[in-house]
């Protein structure tokens, strides 16, 4: 996983626009119709959701490849 | 996480905000958060001034010294505090109705006199605090509540509108094009003189919802299939629509005063 996501879904309306708007479909809406991180493994951290999110609810960080910790 | 630089220019304690699920504003609010972050100004040297409408909440979420004004009264306000101290940098945020109907007349002559003003229009094609009734920029044959079968009132073009009254920087963006608006918003704020940001909004409760745009993205996505960077035929330009360099309203003010008073 390269992105770390933080959902504030206090803030969260579930309009989709950052479902609709995920390029590689990584995100999802609940049953409740609050955002869920469907397939993390997937995302690219473009933060396309996060630029156009009007409540200020999903940010996403790019992990750089030595905080990942030791791998082989 | 990294904690994002701009949300400290919100009122936390405020959020969420009590906009519509998928509505714009919050969209333009964070662009000129953003804007206001990288030309560098700070919450004591910052004014926002607000009118009437869903738009003009935006102030209350706003953490400067902020003025929600009356109806429409947003630039005479504006005015008053950029004259009174023009250190302060003076940002207007106001709606299509607002702006462009009750406070039509205050907007022509904010234009006209140059005043070193930042209005930025939150257009959202409709009177949406009010329930959705046709404002003076709902496109023709589009459905409001006070046009059932379509409206049939020509609208205005604001930016043309501003053009024509004498705004020295008319620039247009929509909440898609997200680092566009903030670019937009940022050179609107070194221009010395009035200047006039449209920001196209998506209004998905009173416009979307009657016009055949079922969901929020769904309009955005129409701001990205018809916005052009260069005039094109039956598409709508986005933007600097005009800049121009002529005396803003505050230095001739304060010149009359240096060679008047004693």
């Amino acid at each position: 996983m390269k992105s770390e996501f933080t959902l504030k879904l206090d803030r969260c309306k579930g309009c989709g626009i950052c479902v609709n708007f995920c390029p590689k479909k990584v995100l999802e809406l609940d049953t409740l119709g609050k955002v869920v991180v469907a397939r993390p493994e997937d995302c690219i951290a473009c933060g396309q959701c996060e630029l156009r999110c009007p409540d200020y609810a999903i940010f996403v960080d790019k992990i750089k490849e030595a905080n990942l910790g030791a791998r082989d | 996480m990294i904690e994002r630089s701009y949300e400290k220019f919100f009122r936390q304690n405020r959020l969420p905000h009590l906009w519509c699920p998928g509505c714009g504003n919050g969209i333009v609010m964070k662009a000129i958060v953003q804007a206001i972050e990288k030309k560098g100004w700070t919450q004591d040297n910052t004014v926002i001034v607000s009118g009437i409408g869903c738009s003009s909440r935006a102030s209350g979420y706003m953490d400067f010294d902020t003025l929600h004004t009356a109806h429409g009264r947003a630039i005479p306000f504006a005015t008053g505090i950029k004259l009174a101290n023009p250190a302060l940098n003076v940002v207007v945020i106001t709606g299509d109705g607002d702006c462009t109907a009750i406070g039509g007349n205050h907007f022509i002559h904010g234009c006209r006199r140059n005043i070193d003003l930042n209005v930025i229009l939150f257009n959202n094609n409709i009177y949406g605090m009010t329930g959705g009734q046709a404002s003076p920029t709902t496109p023709l044959g589009k459905k409001a509540t006070t046009a059932p079968y379509g409206s049939i009132d020509p609208p205005f073009d604001a930016c043309n509108l501003a053009i024509a009254a004498g705004a020295t920087f008319v620039a247009r963006s929509t909440a898609f094009h997200v680092q566009h608006l903030v670019n937009m918003i940022s050179n609107s704020f070194d221009n010395n003189g009035f200047s006039f940001v449209e920001a196209l909004v998506q209004c998905p409760t009173s416009f979307g919802r009657k016009n055949k745009f079922p969901t929020p993205a769904s309009m955005m996505q129409w701001f990205k299939d018809n916005a052009a960077m260069k005039p094109t035929e039956g598409k709508f330009t986005i933007g600097v629509l005009h800049s121009d360099t002529a005396v803003s309203y505050n230095d001739a003010y304060y010149d009359l005063i240096s060679r008047t008073c004693c």
